[in-house]
């Protein structure tokens, strides 16, 4: 298996986007990483320019794409259509292929084996990443920032919730939940909301078993697992998705991942699984919103006084969908929202967790975070679990997903 | 989603009218294929600059240039329009980022290799640079940034009679290659505006004032340009720069920031695919990841821009399509006419190929009638006009795109001021 995959039929076009690149610059203003960093050269030099060195067997002209969080936002900032992200992480992947990858990026590439070690044992794991010591011995040997953001096991998963849980008998529509691995071993209970709202939408809600959607290995370069991942994930999904039903999502990441990124960056487009659960995957807030405009989303939301201050990931805004959760919210009476304007936390990921990267991931944050701090709300809203996990470290302000403040909203 | 307006461009042009129209209490929907030419154009809002003599007065010169030029896009609008527009942008800028002018005198700027720009409409922070007043000029270049090169601009200017002299400082960045967005950020911040200014005051002449590449801060460029006129004791004036534009970016984060207050929405990298407007509205289909989307409104305006946008395209049978909508175009050449002229810098009749609009800003057919009542087109893809050449790109995105949003909201927004430009 290599970086370059053997169907990948947009390689082509993807590559050959980059003849479209008349190095405007526009990506370069926007990219959070290359203007916080003289290590990231930015977009254009690392994509574009840098791309057409990458022939044969030549791997890339130099190693800076490494700090590259593949965040995206050059890509939806091009008014060239040229798919700048794209090249980039696939440059990676060929950076990673050449020169190996080190085992933490291997480790945090796989958040289902880190699940799976940490569950039955988290009261210890808990423990473990709590304890400062233990965390700079870890920032040593593996290079993951002791003072970074990691989440908390919650010792039992959400699947083993879902198993037990039995649907209301009244529901007359269904829908499939691809829930991701923070909510299956870090936050069930968000898990356990967005089936309550489904539920209370008149659904019946099907849990498939399901596994990682690959985007970490694939922000990590590692594309061969990466892939590999991606397709086990459409193969659990897929015949749902046959049968027409939606494949709702609560990580925004993921299902950006699962919507486009596996088929246009790891390159499986023509993977006839991917493709199938790609169109029929929707974001929650993306899916609840459509069925208000349908006239179906129940509109019975009790007051909720909080101020709230809703940041959209980049990841979030790579579906192209505007921002459906502040629509949301102004269907729920009493609460005040205040939209964040920054195109990215500087978490990327696994990004921010990496020794040499965490002062970075601060310096791309410090803009978000002092929106945060002008804004003074009672509760941060982010649709991704990494960003939410690391504006709370780094604001002290409860970070929740949007459908928990909707079903606060709900009373459920 | 159902909108009250789609605005298709994320332009000077699409960005005034879903301003004017979100302000207006109008639920405005942004969809660009990326960001807009504000990254790249320097924002001085020039109305005309050349008709064909240099213009001094803008609003003695409009009458004639638009009957010699009657399906000028100024000519739809009105002359009324222009200073109306250009008092509404004043207004949207005032607080943090002051322009100055009008349309009764152009004020002559250096451009970046020190040409004589006429401009209508400037920031504040470029006015100090009018070339028509004696003072001697000091242009102050760094040694780290690229793509500005005070010696050229300054032996340009000498060459034309102004009295002007280059400095060249050196501020160690901790970047190798600063572009004019980094040097902006680094000087919105107090402390790198303190070495500037203890690095450049010891080399100052007396009598001189200070031109700077448009790099003065981004997000507190007017605190930062007064600073420095407060210790520098002169006055201090910006350059635009080639690209990346950041007076450009300044406009555009208050533009931006204007629709978002307004509760506006915008989406970069959808691009348009596909647009059916009816007797009702207009239903948009725009790229998103997985699927393409359908966006709903009663109105769309049009502001995507012409050639140099790729929004109108030249097949190989010389056959010009507007790309959104296949709006009927004008001023294209006919068969046997001459599409080009040999000389490189003359106008080009291509250049003004362009959609075809009428007073209302609707699309109209060759014989005058409009082909779609819910879609106004404003900015670059309005023909009739040479904009480069005028100097009147800027003039005519604002003008179009405040005037679109009108037609959408005939009573005009209560934020509409009466301080006519003229």
């Amino acid at each position: 298996m290599s970086a370059v995959h053997e169907d990948d039929v947009l390689l082509g076009l993807i590559r050959g986007s980059l003849d479209h690149c008349v190095k405007c610059t526009i990506c370069e203003t926007h990219c959070p990483y290359s203007n916080a960093t003289s290590l990231f050269p930015g977009p254009k030099y690392v994509g574009p320019q840098a791309e057409r060195f990458r022939t044969g067997e030549e791997v890339t002209p130099d190693a800076s794409v490494d700090y590259c969080s593949s965040c995206g936002i050059c890509t939806k900032v091009c008014p060239q259509g040229v798919h700048i992200a794209e090249i980039n992480t696939r440059a990676k992947a060929k950076l990673a292929e050449a020169e190996g990858v080190p085992l933490r990026n291997q480790l945090l590439g796989r958040p289902d084996k880190l699940g799976a070690l940490g569950t039955p044992v988290a009261p210890l794991a808990n423990w473990t990443l709590a304890n400062r010591p233990l965390r700079a011995l870890a920032q040593k040997i593996l290079g993951i920032h002791r003072d970074a953001a990691l989440p908390t096991f919650a010792g039992t998963t959400f699947q083993r919730w879902a198993k037990r849980h039995t649907a209301p008998p009244e529901a007359t529509k269904e829908v499939v939940f691809f829930h991701g691995c923070g909510t299956n071993y870090y936050e069930p209970d968000l898990g356990e909301k967005t089936v309550a709202i489904l539920e209370h939408n008149g659904f019946k809600v099907t849990v498939p078993k399901q596994g990682c959607c690959g985007l970490p290995l694939q922000s990590n370069g590692i594309f061969p697992a990466g892939r590999a991942y991606s397709k086990r994930l459409a193969k659990h999904l897929a015949p749902h998705a046959r049968e027409g039903k939606a494949i709702v999502g609560v990580a925004t990441s993921c299902t950006l991942m699962v919507k486009r990124e596996a088929r246009e960056i790891l390159g499986l487009d023509e993977d006839p699984d991917v493709r199938v659960v790609s169109e029929h995957t929707f974001d929650i807030c993306e899916f609840l919103l459509d069925l208000h405009d349908r006239g179906e989303l129940r509109t019975d939301f009790q007051p909720v006084e909080e101020v709230v201050a809703y940041h959209a990931p980049c990841q979030q805004q790579g579906h192209n969908i505007g921002k459906p959760a502040l629509d949301l919210f102004a269907l729920v009476p009493g609460l005040e929202t205040v939209e964040m304007h920054s195109h990215c936390c500087g978490i990327g990921g696994t990004y921010g967790l990496k020794e040499e990267k965490r002062q970075i991931s601060l310096d791309v944050g410090a803009d978000l975070f002092a929106q945060v701090r002008e804004a003074d709300p009672t509760i941060v809203a982010c649709d991704s679990e990494t960003c939410r996990w690391h504006i709370e470290k780094e604001t002290g302000v409860t970070n929740l997903h949007p459908v928990e403040i909707l079903h606060r909203a709900y009373g459920l | 989603m159902k909108w009250d307006v789609i605005v298709a461009g994320a332009g000077t042009a699409g960005l005034t009218a879903a301003v004017r129209a979100a302000q207006s209490g109008k639920k405005v929907l942004v969809l660009a294929k990326g960001a807009g030419a504000t990254h790249l154009a320097p924002l001085t809002i020039d109305v005309l600059g050349y008709a064909p003599e240099r213009v001094e007065s803008p609003l003695a010169s409009l009458g004639g240039f638009l009957a010699d030029n009657p399906d000028h896009p100024y000519a739809r609008t009105g002359e009324a329009a222009i200073g109306e527009a250009l008092a509404w942008f004043s207004d949207v800028m005032a607080e943090t980022y002051p322009y100055t002018g009008g349309l009764e005198r152009n004020i002559l700027l250096p451009s970046a290799i020190g040409a004589w720009r006429p401009s209508a409409l400037v920031p504040v922070t470029m006015a100090e640079g009018d070339l028509r007043r004696d003072e001697p000029m000091v242009i102050v270049g760094l040694r780290q940034l690229k793509d500005f090169h005070p010696a050229l601009l300054a032996d340009n200017l000498q060459r034309a009679g102004v009295p002007a002299r280059a400095v060249e400082l050196d501020i160690e960045f901790d970047r190798v290659d600063v572009s004019t967005v980094g040097l902006a950020r680094a000087l919105d911040r107090p402390e790198v505006r303190s070495l500037l200014a203890a690095q450049l005051a010891v080399r100052l002449r007396s009598g001189e004032r200070v031109g700077f590449p448009a790099a003065l801060g981004l997000r507190h460029a007017h605190t930062v340009w007064s600073e420095l006129q407060d210790r520098l004791g002169r006055p201090v004036f910006e350059i635009p720069t080639v690209p990346p534009s950041v007076p450009g970016l300044r406009v555009d984060r208050i533009l931006t920031d204007a629709l978002r207050a307004a509760g506006g929405r915008v989406i970069l990298g959808s691009e348009i695919v596909g647009a059916q407007p009816d007797a009702g509205g207009v239903t948009v289909r725009a790229k998103a990841a997985a699927r393409d989307i359908e966006h709903r409104a009663d109105w769309l305006v049009l502001a995507t821009g012409g050639f140099a946008e790729g929004s109108i395209m030249l097949d190989a049978d010389w056959r010009a399509r507007e790309t959104v909508l296949d709006l009927p175009l004008a001023h294209v050449p006919a068969a046997g006419e001459a599409r080009f002229v040999p000389d490189y810098f003359d106008v080009q009749p291509m250049a003004r190929v362009g959609v075809a609009v009428d007073a209302g800003l609707r699309p109209v057919g060759p014989d005058g009638s409009r082909v779609h009542e819910r879609v106004l087109v404003a900015g670059a893809s309005i023909g009739g006009a040479v904009p480069w050449k005028e100097h009147s790109g800027e003039g005519i995105s604002v003008t179009t795109g405040y005037h679109a949003a009108g037609q959408i909201a005939p009573k005009a927004s209560p934020s509409v001021g009466t301080r006519a430009a003229a």
